[in-house]
């Protein structure tokens, strides 16, 4: 079954919010960026192939994001000079 | 005597700079990162960059329950392993346009480069005793000709232009009938500047000697093709493009023409006999993702670091005059900007920003005060070769990182400046050059 756009968006919203959960800021920033940039480049393809095609590695993506943040959670590690002045880090 | 006098003014400047910098060396030993509020940012992409988390995550299962030697043929541990470090050297191979039997796995850079340096010299030594590099070279490159001077080779350092890039018409002058081989890195990696490559390898090619390159700081960043660009053999490493440390490997051309290797290290034979030791299965696979990743990311993470290293360039030179860009304007790597801040210590400048972490050049030589090698090879005045610094900018940089560090830099560049009597005969208009220092 082809992919929707509810199912892209929905897609696009879960890889952003396991984004956010990285601790460590540069990882967290990379995956925001990464994700936002790879939506929007993808933005007008129509070829439902195509479309599932990137749907399944986004979810291949997800699972590795989801695990990794996990990892980050895992270990203790002091918080970045840039993280320390505010609000550098709340995009 | 034509010498302009130092006033009394600016010599008690002069003690007072220089105490002041003691002071500030010693409140750095005995604070550490101790009154620092957060770890600094890492602005040293050069000297390592962070694993990406898509590569720890394919490692994982190496590292854990696949733990079989991929060298063991009796049981499924050892295939598993096999089949992973295949695939690996499948990714590395694609990234660069090898052939994957192409492909040695090796321990880092270090030793890709002295396993080619020395293995074609011993190999082919005795009918060619002479190879040429540059001034300009990594250290273990340098250090593995010198070992071969030692052995009754010859070798050619061929100097450099202002740009840092090398002149082919003195490396086609330098080729002797006996020039076993020619090692020229893709990318320098104290100032960033890409070789023309190509055209070496063509020369290369024509003249009948083995071209290696140390494309440590070049691979999974420009572009690198090993058939087009005529390269016999080349140095990897997995820790500069967001693999794993302890890993990299050597590209020894098979066909057209065929390269031999007289090993350096004796064992059990693997990796096509010329690395004997078992293949770190984890590693391997950490790297071999590194590739695959940097393959597809190669224009997207490129482009990032142009903007990147644009915007950090752009802020310190609009504000602060007397900035210099070491190396190439155009043949580049962005993710380099070595800029030489005049009238600055750069030891001094490094410690002021200790909240970021910097290097002025090599990691290797970062310990010794002496000035960069490389600058000096550029043709760069002495003052300025001390007084620059590196700025490595990797995927995970981001624009707020930048911009935190050239308001840093602006402000203690100014601080720094305004401390120095020599900034201030500057700004009198004087020239420095002029002054005959005499001894009384």
């Amino acid at each position: 079954m082809a992919a929707t756009r509810a199912d892209v968006l929905k897609m696009y919203k879960n890889m952003l919010r396991e984004s956010s959960k990285f601790s460590f800021y540069n990882y967290r920033m990379y995956a925001l960026r990464r994700v936002r940039d790879s939506f929007r480049e993808h933005k007008s393809m129509s070829d439902p192939l195509e479309i599932q095609r990137n749907m399944n590695e986004a979810h291949r993506l997800l699972n590795i994001i989801k695990r990794q943040a996990i990892v980050g959670e895992l270990y203790k590690f002091e918080k970045l000079v840039i993280e320390m002045q505010g609000d550098n880090n709340k995009h | 005597m034509a010498c302009r006098n130092v006033t009394v003014h600016n010599l008690s400047k002069v003690v007072r700079y220089f105490s002041q910098k003691t002071a500030e060396q010693e409140s750095k030993f005995v604070s550490k990162m101790g009154f620092l509020k957060g770890k600094p940012l890492y602005l040293d992409a050069q000297a390592t960059t962070p694993l990406d988390p898509r590569v720890l995550d394919a490692m994982m299962p190496y590292l854990t329950y696949s733990y079989g030697n991929p060298h063991s043929r009796t049981h499924m541990y050892g295939w598993e392993s096999e089949e992973a470090v295949e695939t690996a050297r499948q990714h590395i191979s694609d990234l660069i346009g090898a052939n994957s039997k192409e492909i040695i796995f090796t321990s880092g850079a270090t030793e890709s480069n002295n396993m080619a340096i020395k293995g074609i010299a011993r190999f082919y030594g005795s009918k060619k005793r002479h190879i040429i590099t540059t001034q300009t070279e990594h250290k273990c490159v340098l250090d593995s000709c010198r070992a071969l001077t030692g052995e009754g080779f010859e070798i050619t350092y061929l100097p450099v232009k202002s740009t840092g890039v090398i002149s082919l018409d003195e490396l086609n002058s330098a080729i002797r009938p006996d020039t076993a081989l020619i090692s020229i890195m893709a990318v320098n990696n104290e100032i960033g500047v890409i070789q023309p490559i190509k055209e070496i390898g063509e020369l290369c090619k024509s003249k009948n000697v083995f071209f290696h390159t140390d494309a440590a700081q070049a691979v999974g960043k420009i572009n690198i093709n090993v058939n087009e660009q005529n390269i016999d053999l080349m140095s990897i490493s997995g820790h500069k493009l967001y693999g794993p440390k302890g890993i990299g490997a050597l590209f020894v051309r098979r066909r057209r023409p065929k390269v031999f290797l007289e090993p350096i290290q004796s064992g059990g034979g693997q990796e096509r006999n010329l690395r004997s030791g078992t293949v770190p299965t984890p590693l391997v696979v950490g790297f071999g993702e590194a590739c695959r990743i940097a393959k597809n990311e190669m224009a997207y993470d490129h482009a990032w670091m142009t903007k990147l290293s644009n915007l950090l360039f752009e802020k310190i030179t609009k504000a602060l005059p007397k900035v210099v860009r070491n190396g190439d304007d155009v043949h580049t790597y962005p993710g380099c900007l070595n800029l030489s801040f005049a009238f600055v210590e750069g030891e001094s400048l490094l410690m002021a920003l200790k909240d970021i972490a910097l290097s002025s050049g090599s990691a290797c030589t970062s310990a010794s005060l002496e000035p960069s090698y490389v600058l000096r090879a550029i043709g760069a005045d002495e003052d300025l070769a001390h007084s620059s610094i590196r700025f490595g900018f990797g995927r995970f940089t981001t624009e707020d990182e930048v911009e935190y560090t050239a308001e840093k830099c602006i402000k203690h560049v100014e601080r720094l400046r305004e401390m120095s009597p020599l900034w201030e005969m500057h700004q009198d208009g004087i020239d420095i050059k002029s002054i005959k220092w005499s001894q009384h």
